[in-house]
């Protein structure tokens, strides 16, 4: 690809692992090989003790006391908009709002978009391979303002048919939909690419980020698109707690969703005043505990070595793919030339449900299912698949323990 | 710890194998479909009941994991020649099994499950619960005159 490495990068798993207390536990005896990491990942002990720090020492609402606890939790609290929105490289920290987690953050924009931007015969173009999340709030963002929701086919491969994304991007294009990373097939997408089309013809973009954060580097700027949004839990840090980045300009213009405090200037019978960004969006106490442990997992993971992370974590998934092949039978499912962190396959004459209580016998835990993209599932002709998504402490013989387990699924039931 | 060949016992490998009275009716006069969400697993129930009430013919198709598939088969075996009025209570039962946590004692004399016994592992496995009693659903939306059952 490029000039020779000079220094083979050493990224110490072990280590790393050590510091996540949860892999050492026992499942139905065995060591736990955990390879559900798209669904949530685990948490090193810095996140788990900031939570704790936060409870015994910090406690307090945040933007509402003069008093000494009140400012303490408060500047821990915007500390961490300034480490995301440093960590995703957004503009201004204004253009971070905090929400629940991707969801809400699609949620949030659908819902403000259908006050002032959506009108009936517009369109709202997302892809065949988005998550449930970025799905649902736009059909009813449509049902609600008379925009039609129009959809990027993929190709068998499960990647972005980029032709037919030229074909239907148009000047009714209102709102593009794009999941960075899909959960399903870990396809990474030309999202700046698709950012780029779309803006040319006056769409706004939102990129679902979940997937990316905890394997790509990101740069919204580079990416040029309206709205990013993530979720913490994905990326090491604790559930209840997420991001949107939009851009500024966008966000001034947008009405806020929900009401309530924190989020107006004056409020009167008559009429009330918001207040500015971010807080505009960020309506009622906040997950004051999740956005400091999610702070807490951003500093761990920056501080990591990037390049002989994502050596590590390519090479685990190359080697997963490699090792599957030994298994008769089975199928990858979604062999995009650009994957992260996610190997979804299929055995033949075993149901993916089975292999999923057979492997966990093995201390093994994937998941199974239509991973909330039941579209994808639909396009692929499969009810559901079977999925190993990695993370940064997994290990080649955590694969092998996988494969292992797959042959003796073979051996039950096949 | 809970032995895997608890789960997957040979009568249940088997019927997943081949699926007994599995496929259509030619002429049926009950038919529901069945649908778990969790897992996106579909099936068809047909029946063929007569004017006594006795279900004299039923099938099922469609697809699904080796407990759905297994139960579906094992459940046509144990309703075939009985009447819409011993089905029902049938169902009670085996969903009793699947859901009590200890080993009820309520597997022999008039109450024996039969073959369906077979199943008791699935008690073990909160989640796979659905996957058992989807056929079962179908065919009592079936016998209820409905088209469709979901397991939510
Ligand atoms: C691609 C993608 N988008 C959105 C979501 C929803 O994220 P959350 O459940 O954290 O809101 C997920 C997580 O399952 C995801 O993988």
């Amino acid at each position: 690809m490029s000039a020779p490495l000079l220094r083979q990068p050493v990224f110490n798993v072990e280590s790393l692992r050590g510091q996540f207390p949860i892999l050492a536990t026992r499942v139905h005896g065995q060591p736990l090989v955990y390879l559900d990491n798209a669904a949530t990942t685990q948490k090193p002990d810095r996140v788990i003790d900031a939570l704790a720090h936060y409870y015994r020492h910090q406690n307090a609402n945040v933007h509402r006391g003069v008093h000494h606890l009140s400012e303490v939790a408060t500047s821990a609290y915007e500390a961490v908009r300034e480490k995301v929105r440093r960590f995703l490289n957004a503009r201004e920290t204004r253009e971070v709002i905090f929400t629940r987690g991707t969801t809400e953050a699609i949620n949030l924009v659908a819902q403000s978009l259908s006050g002032h931007w959506l009108r009936p015969g517009d369109e709202v173009l997302i892809s065949w391979m988005e998550h449930h999340s970025n799905i649902v709030p736009w059909q009813m963002a449509c049902a609600r303002t008379g925009a039609v929701l129009k959809v990027i086919p993929m190709t068998d491969a499960g990647e972005i048919d980029l032709d037919a994304a030229r074909r239907l991007i148009s000047e009714r294009t209102r709102v593009l939909g794009i999941v960075h990373v899909s959960n399903a097939l870990g396809t990474v997408n030309p999202v700046t690419e698709l950012t780029r089309l779309a803006h040319d013809a006056g769409a706004l973009v939102l990129v679902d980020g979940a997937q990316a954060v905890a394997h790509l580097p990101v740069d919204v700027q580079a990416i040029d698109c309206d709205f990013y949004v993530c979720s913490g839990h994905k990326q090491y840090g604790p559930t209840g707690v997420g991001a949107l980045i939009g851009r500024a300009s966008v966000l001034e213009r947008m009405p806020p969703w929900q009401g309530g405090g924190d989020m107006i200037r004056a409020v009167r019978f008559e009429g009330t005043e918001y207040t500015d960004l971010p807080y505009r969006f960020e309506a009622g106490t906040p997950s004051i505990a999740e956005v400091i442990g999610w702070g807490a997992a951003i500093d761990w993971f920056e501080d990591l070595d990037h390049d002989a992370l994502r050596t590590h974590e390519d090479a685990v998934l190359r080697y997963a793919e490699e090792r599957a092949s030994e298994v008769p039978g089975l199928r990858l499912v979604g062999t995009a030339a650009r994957k992260v962190g996610v190997m979804s396959f299929v055995i033949d004459g075993v149901h993916p449900h089975d292999l999923g209580t057979i492997v966990d016998h093995h201390g093994v835990a994937i998941r199974t299912g239509h991973h909330c993209a039941m579209p994808v599932m639909e396009r692929l002709g499969l009810p559901a698949t079977a999925r190993a998504s990695f993370a940064l402490y997994n290990t080649r013989q955590e694969v092998d323990t996988l494969i292992t387990a797959l042959l003796a699924a073979r051996e039950v039931l096949a | 710890m809970f032995a895997l060949k608890d789960l997957y016992q040979e009568v249940i490998v088997d019927h997943n194998r081949a699926p007994r009275n599995f496929g259509h009716l030619a002429a049926p006069t009950h038919r529901a479909e069945g649908f778990n969400p969790l897992c996106g697993d579909r099936l068809t129930i047909e029946l063929a009941v007569d004017a006594d009430g006795v279900i004299r013919e039923l099938a099922f198709d469609g697809q699904g994991c080796a407990i759905s598939v297994a139960s579906a088969s094992l459940m046509t075996e144990a309703v075939k020649g009985r009447t819409l009025a011993e089905a029902e209570p049938l169902f009670e039962r085996f969903h009793t099994m699947l859901t009590t946590a200890v080993e009820v004692d309520l597997l022999n004399g008039d109450d024996s499950l039969g073959k369906l016994e077979a199943l008791a592992g699935v008690r073990a496995y909160p989640s796979r619960v659905k996957c058992a009693t989807l056929c079962w659903h179908a065919l009592r939306s079936a016998l209820h005159g409905e088209t469709g059952a979901t397991t939510e």
